[in-house]
């Protein structure tokens, strides 16, 4: 896929990938072979394939996580390099959410969603309030207090999710969001995830097994061998 | 404060980790602020007595130990004469045993000495003393553990004294010495015509310099030293001061190498949560920030509770009836103040491979393999 010059009109491209190739064991498995991938503002796109077609490589390589052997990747027109701020990023740019939550037991509701606050110091009230609308927005106000261990699979989800977007990232990358919820809450959280990234303006990009799911996104993208299959049609 | 809370979470999640670290920082300020402080209070009290009465302590120039010293009878005499001098105390030093206590510190001094005139007397009259060559008088410590009282004999080395008098100082090794007549001093240890220093007190301590340098100018092979001077400057002391710090450094290495221990375990241990806040923005400072924070928390902690451990145990020593007068239990802000910062210095370095490790820690890596 080559990547056609924007004008005004068009959608602006915020995350793009160009002939990207990873492995690891020194080249012993080959995870993505030649993947080119474009986002536009807005968007919502979801990666289906099986397990180990590279879906989560690709989501960590689009968040600086990782680096290609090879290729581009881009994000909001600027090429990731080694010498690229990943700290910014992943402060301002980009939000993640995994499959397990990835909270911090120890801490609260509260605390957990501040983290991103206090690594990009954002100061407090601000914090505070964007804390407040969030949660309000998951439903979680009457959760704010408690441990990590108190809540519930969704709740626990919906945490992460108002984690990731605490600092208004453009971009959400979410590797199997609902993958450890049953369907009823999967469904929810899923909803949820849909209306916050249309309410925020953010670019999702989903990896997920769930094809009725990944059907309620803007586009759905086979993955397979280390490739993107052509769209498949909705 | 979730910074503060991230730290501190971590160590109440492993509290007897995390107490086990911290007892071994106290337990290392404790040993340090112990035996520093006994030591600088056994130097103070040696340099008590040399400064007794006394601006310039006098002695034999390039020798280990003043009980080496041999100052003549003749530079005693022309020193005293000098102008600037209201008066010069010739002192001897020996070392004499008895039955049940092989060390027992002599001083051979003059009834005009500062320690004779200045004393607490107890038993006796200062004003017997040095009438006859075996009457000595006894510090109270020393009256005790000899089992003396005033005119008993007692055996001391290869001689028995008559105790014309018994002393209270406020110096443990003045309340545990004997005093004898200088001459007396000087045939019993063989050291006739001399003394071991000169303590000088001067009519104006404006005076010392121009003091010094006549000293110099007219003894070849004498030094005078200002107190303060010669307690900075005398070997023996150094040793004894470079000694206390290594004891205490030893110590507080072993507190160190657990707090590296204890945060080598704790970013080990949460290697999966350092790669969560890495994923949120977390930088490689804030991550070692933490890691540092953790092990500050564990030597501050320490470093306090050792102080107070610390001072408890001089207390007690001070209460030990052998060590009467000899522990000095004053707690110097400076050994404070350097105990803590070296607890601090201490955890902090242990943290370094730790953090420098945290920092390394390769989100990607961490979150899908664990």
């Amino acid at each position: 896929m080559t990547l056609a010059p924007q004008n005004a009109s068009e959608p602006r491209i915020v995350l793009s990938a160009q002939d990207v190739w990873k492995s690891y064991d020194d080249g012993a498995i080959a995870v993505l072979k030649g993947v080119d991938f474009a986002a536009v503002e807005g968007q919502t796109v979801a990666l289906c394939g099986p397990s180990g077609c590279g879906k989560s490589t690709l989501l960590h390589l689009f968040g600086g996580l990782d680096a290609p052997d090879r290729g581009r990747v881009s994000v909001n027109g600027a090429e990731m390099t080694r010498k690229s701020n990943l700290v910014h990023l992943l402060r301002h740019e980009v939000g993640f959410v995994f499959q397990l939550h990835n909270l911090i037991p120890d801490l609260t509701l509260e605390e957990n969603c501040l983290i991103p606050t206090v690594a990009a110091g954002i100061d407090r009230s601000s914090a505070q309030a964007r804390l407040r609308e969030l949660t309000g927005l998951t439903g979680l106000s009457h959760r704010l207090g408690h441990r990590i261990q108190k809540l519930s699979g969704g709740e626990r989800q919906r945490t992460a999710l108002c984690r990731a977007l605490m600092n208004r990232p453009k971009i959400l990358l979410a590797d199997e969001p609902t993958g450890s919820l049953d369907e009823h809450t999967s469904g929810a959280v899923f909803d949820l995830l849909l209306n916050l990234a249309a309410t925020e303006g953010i670019t999702l990009v989903m990896a997920t097994h769930d094809r009725g799911l990944a059907g309620r996104c803007d586009r759905l993208l086979e993955m397979h061998d280390g490739r993107i299959q052509e769209p498949v049609s909705l | 404060m979730i910074f503060l809370k991230l730290i501190l979470t971590n160590l109440l999640r492993h509290r007897i980790r995390s107490l086990i670290s911290i007892a071994g920082i106290a337990f290392s300020v404790a040993a340090m602020l112990t035996v520093v402080t006994v030591l600088q209070g056994a130097i103070g009290m040696f340099s008590g007595i040399l400064s007794s009465d006394s601006q310039v302590i006098v002695f034999e120039r390039n020798v280990s130990d003043l009980f080496f010293s041999n100052v003549p009878a003749a530079a005693v005499e022309e020193i005293a004469a000098w102008p600037t001098v209201a008066h010069a105390d010739p002192v001897l030093f020996g070392i004499v045993s008895s039955a049940d206590h092989p060390i027992i510190t002599c001083f051979g001094v003059t009834a005009a000495d500062a320690r004779i005139r200045r004393a607490v007397w107890v038993a006796g009259d200062r004003h017997t003393f040095a009438r006859n060559p075996d009457d000595v008088v006894l510090g109270e410590r020393a009256a005790e553990f000899l089992s003396a009282k005033f005119d008993d004999h007692v055996p001391i080395g290869h001689g028995v004294f008559h105790v014309i008098g018994i002393l209270r100082t406020a110096n443990g090794f003045e309340d545990g010495g004997v005093f004898m007549p200088l001459a007396a001093a000087q045939s019993f240890f063989h050291k006739e015509g001399t003394s071991s220093v000169i303590t000088i007190r001067l009519r104006s301590k404006d005076d010392a310099p121009a003091f010094k340098a006549m000293v110099k100018a007219k003894f070849a092979n004498l030094i005078g030293l200002e107190d303060a001077e010669f307690t900075r400057s005398y070997s023996q002391f150094k040793i004894l001061k470079a000694t206390a710090w290594a004891v205490g450094g030893c110590g507080l290495l072993l507190g160190g190498l657990g707090v590296a221990n204890t945060m080598i375990m704790s970013v080990f241990t949460r290697i999966r949560e350092i790669a969560i806040l890495r994923v949120n923005g977390f930088s490689n400072l804030q991550v070692a920030a933490m890691i540092f924070g953790e092990s500050a928390v564990v030597s501050i902690v320490g470093a306090l509770l050792g102080l107070g451990t610390g001072t408890c145990l001089l207390f007690a020593l001070k209460l030990v009836p052998a060590l009467h007068g000899y522990v000095d239990v004053t707690l110097r802000p400076s050994v404070m103040l350097i105990v803590i910062l070296l607890a601090l210095v201490t955890g902090i370095t242990g943290a370094l491979y730790p953090a420098a490790y945290a920092m390394r820690v390769r989100a990607v890596e961490a979150l899908r393999f664990e």
